[in-house]
């Protein structure tokens, strides 16, 4: 069997991994010159946290989170498995009761326990919780990897191209383009998203930490070289082309609150992405004749790919179904 | 039947379209109040006019009457241009007025309030002043031309319901005949309810549901509160008071003595 993945970030990416793991002779066509030029998850957190994804998602994130945690450890050296911190302001401290509610899976800290885990934030919260089995990478170094394993597989990434109007005869078509596939899938919206990455050496963290605030909930991942990305906003926009000021200084204000030495960062990169999304934020496989649709991975890119990349090649080669996401008949879910 | 600016609404509930986990969430909650009116933050939500059509879509599908608002607006001028911007994207001359005037409790600044009041009726708008309980204020927003007046309970996503009970229904005292929504800080039903058996018209729950466990039950549980303090208004409530009084007459009885 023959397939084209269509779509280079990390739906795209893992789908083609995971195909060519079983022997399919598969090829990437990719629209923008370069890899990840036009993919929001060249922009994404790359937090690996499905039991703080409970707070807002659907079960389902977590379970496909959980599930794709050890295919990144498998298959890329950067993956760091150093749980997430989740803290809050005192006057924030329902926010945190609040989360604890709703999520699983973690340990209560007080301030001494959190200062042991982040040294450099030490009295600065009397009270967090530790997600101690999540995890976190550095999206732009894991789809260099993916594609280079791709590489070692005889995987060729054709760059510049764009999809094919029909399907090649005798391929199968996986399509991963995200928000550039709603001509087909029309109940796709856009979700914008805004992140920044700072660049502080005075600081050091070993886990992204998330900071609660009743309006402007914001993480910080550490990246290699002092390098931090602060993220990220969710407006419904289909449009991603610039950050708003008020984003910014809500990014910013909230890693001033998380750490004042942020001020004394350099910001490095304003990035900006549009994150495709059905109408309740999960992610879909759809089949449409000869080609299969992996889509809607909305905010949740990093954490549930893997997962979904299984599923679609199950499908690809076996014809499996999986009503999770798979929806029986796609004219259900789509809103009047 | 409650009247807005002439249109009759069964619902006393409106809803806020803001912070639910996904749009299919949204839909399910304003299904499980049985709301008809659902208020947007033109601003918030989608940054343009034209950027957020997935999500506008998905409102005008609810098959409700939208309330766009102007939340996020700290001066006359941006609220008053987010407010015509409104009106294109909807097509409907209502637009809830909002003007920050704190960021930090969202209270409004009820100066510039009055005064994008005045502007935008004099502009053919039907306004919905999101406004404190002062009573001078409302004063001021109805001679702007308001028809209807939107006061807090509490903060904006305080949830600690009706802060200020004495000021609150000096308000509804002083104007009885002026349609008077809860705003602002409902917390759970009973503050809900507890403003309609107060004789307030209806009220606006936006957190209080979207951030709820079950947004969808607790719209049902909003909707069954505000019910039961409209029956209980109409029903007209006893007044309390200070000492027991028994309802059946106790001299005489074998228990005395």
């Amino acid at each position: 069997m023959r397939v084209t993945v269509i779509g280079a970030g990390v739906a795209g990416l893992t789908c083609a991994l995971e195909l060519a793991e079983r022997g399919v002779a598969v090829e990437v066509l990719e629209r923008s010159a370069q890899l990840g030029a036009s993919a929001c998850s060249w922009f994404a957190g790359g937090m690996l946290a499905p039991w703080c994804e409970l707070e807002s998602s659907d079960p389902l994130i977590a379970r496909l989170g959980a599930q794709s945690i050890p295919w990144w450890r498998e298959r890329f050296a950067g993956t760091l498995i150093n749980g997430t911190l989740v803290v809050a302001n005192g006057r924030d401290a329902a926010d945190l009761t609040q989360f604890a509610a709703r999520t699983g899976h973690f340990e209560p800290l007080a301030s001494a326990e959190i200062a042991a885990l982040e040294p450099d934030l030490a009295g600065r919260f009397s009270q967090g919780l530790y997600f101690r089995d999540e995890g976190h990478l550095d999206p732009r170094a894991a789809l260099t990897a993916l594609a280079a394993r791709l590489g070692e597989l005889g995987v060729a990434i054709r760059y510049g191209l764009e999809a094919p109007a029909r399907s090649p005869a005798g391929r199968q078509v996986v399509d991963c383009t995200g928000l550039a596939a709603r001509g087909q899938l029309t109940d796709l919206r856009g979700v914008k998203g805004e992140m920044l990455l700072l660049r502080l050496r005075e600081l050091s963290l070993s886990r992204p930490v998330r900071l609660l605030h009743p309006r402007v909930p914001v993480y910080v991942v550490p990246r290699p070289d002092g390098l931090f990305m602060v993220g990220a906003t969710m407006i419904e926009s289909d449009q991603g082309t610039r950050i708003s000021a008020r984003s910014m200084l809500e990014l910013l204000s909230a890693a001033y609150a998380l750490h004042p030495a942020f001020g004394e960062a350099e910001i490095v990169e304003i990035g900006t992405g549009v994150r495709a999304a059905f109408a309740d934020n999960l992610p879909r496989l759809r089949r449409h004749g000869e080609t299969l649709y992996v889509n809607g991975l909305y905010r949740h890119g990093f954490l549930i790919a893997p997962a979904l990349a299984r599923r679609a090649a199950d499908v690809v080669l076996h014809g499996r179904h999986f009503p999770e996401v798979m929806d029986a008949d796609p004219r259900q879910r789509r809103l009047a | 039947m409650l009247e807005l600016y002439g249109t009759s609404l069964r619902s006393r509930l409106l809803l806020g379209s803001a912070r639910y986990p996904s749009p299919a969430v949204l839909t399910a909650a304003v299904r499980a109040a049985r709301a008809e009116v659902v208020t947007v933050a033109l601003r918030r939500e989608s940054g343009g006019e034209r950027a957020g059509q997935g999500f506008w879509s998905i409102i005008r599908g609810l098959g409700v009457r939208v309330l766009p608002n102007t939340a996020g607006c700290h001066s006359v001028k941006e609220a008053v241009s987010t407010a015509h911007m409104a009106r294109e994207v909807f097509g409907t001359p209502w637009i809830k007025l909002e003007v920050i005037g704190e960021d930090d409790t969202l209270q409004p600044d009820v100066f510039g309030l009055t005064e994008a009041a005045r502007i935008l009726c004099a502009d053919g708008f039907e306004v919905f002043p999101y406004t404190t309980e002062d009573l001078v204020v409302a004063e001021r927003l109805l001679a702007a031309g308001c028809r209807v007046l939107m006061p807090w309970g509490a903060p904006i996503g305080s949830g600690r319901g009706l802060n200020n009970l004495f000021g609150l229904t000096a308000l509804r005292a002083h104007f009885p005949a002026v349609p008077l929504i809860i705003d602002a800080g409902i917390g759970v039903p009973s503050h809900a309810a507890r403003a309609l058996e107060l004789g307030f018209d209806a009220v606006l729950i936006n957190t209080a549901i979207a951030q709820a466990g079950d947004p969808a039950q607790m719209a049902a549980a909003f909707a069954q509160a505000v019910e039961a303090g409209r029956a209980a208004r109409l029903a007209g409530p006893i007044e309390p008071r200070d000492l027991a009084a028994p309802s059946t007459p106790v001299i005489g009885t074998a228990f005395r003595g």
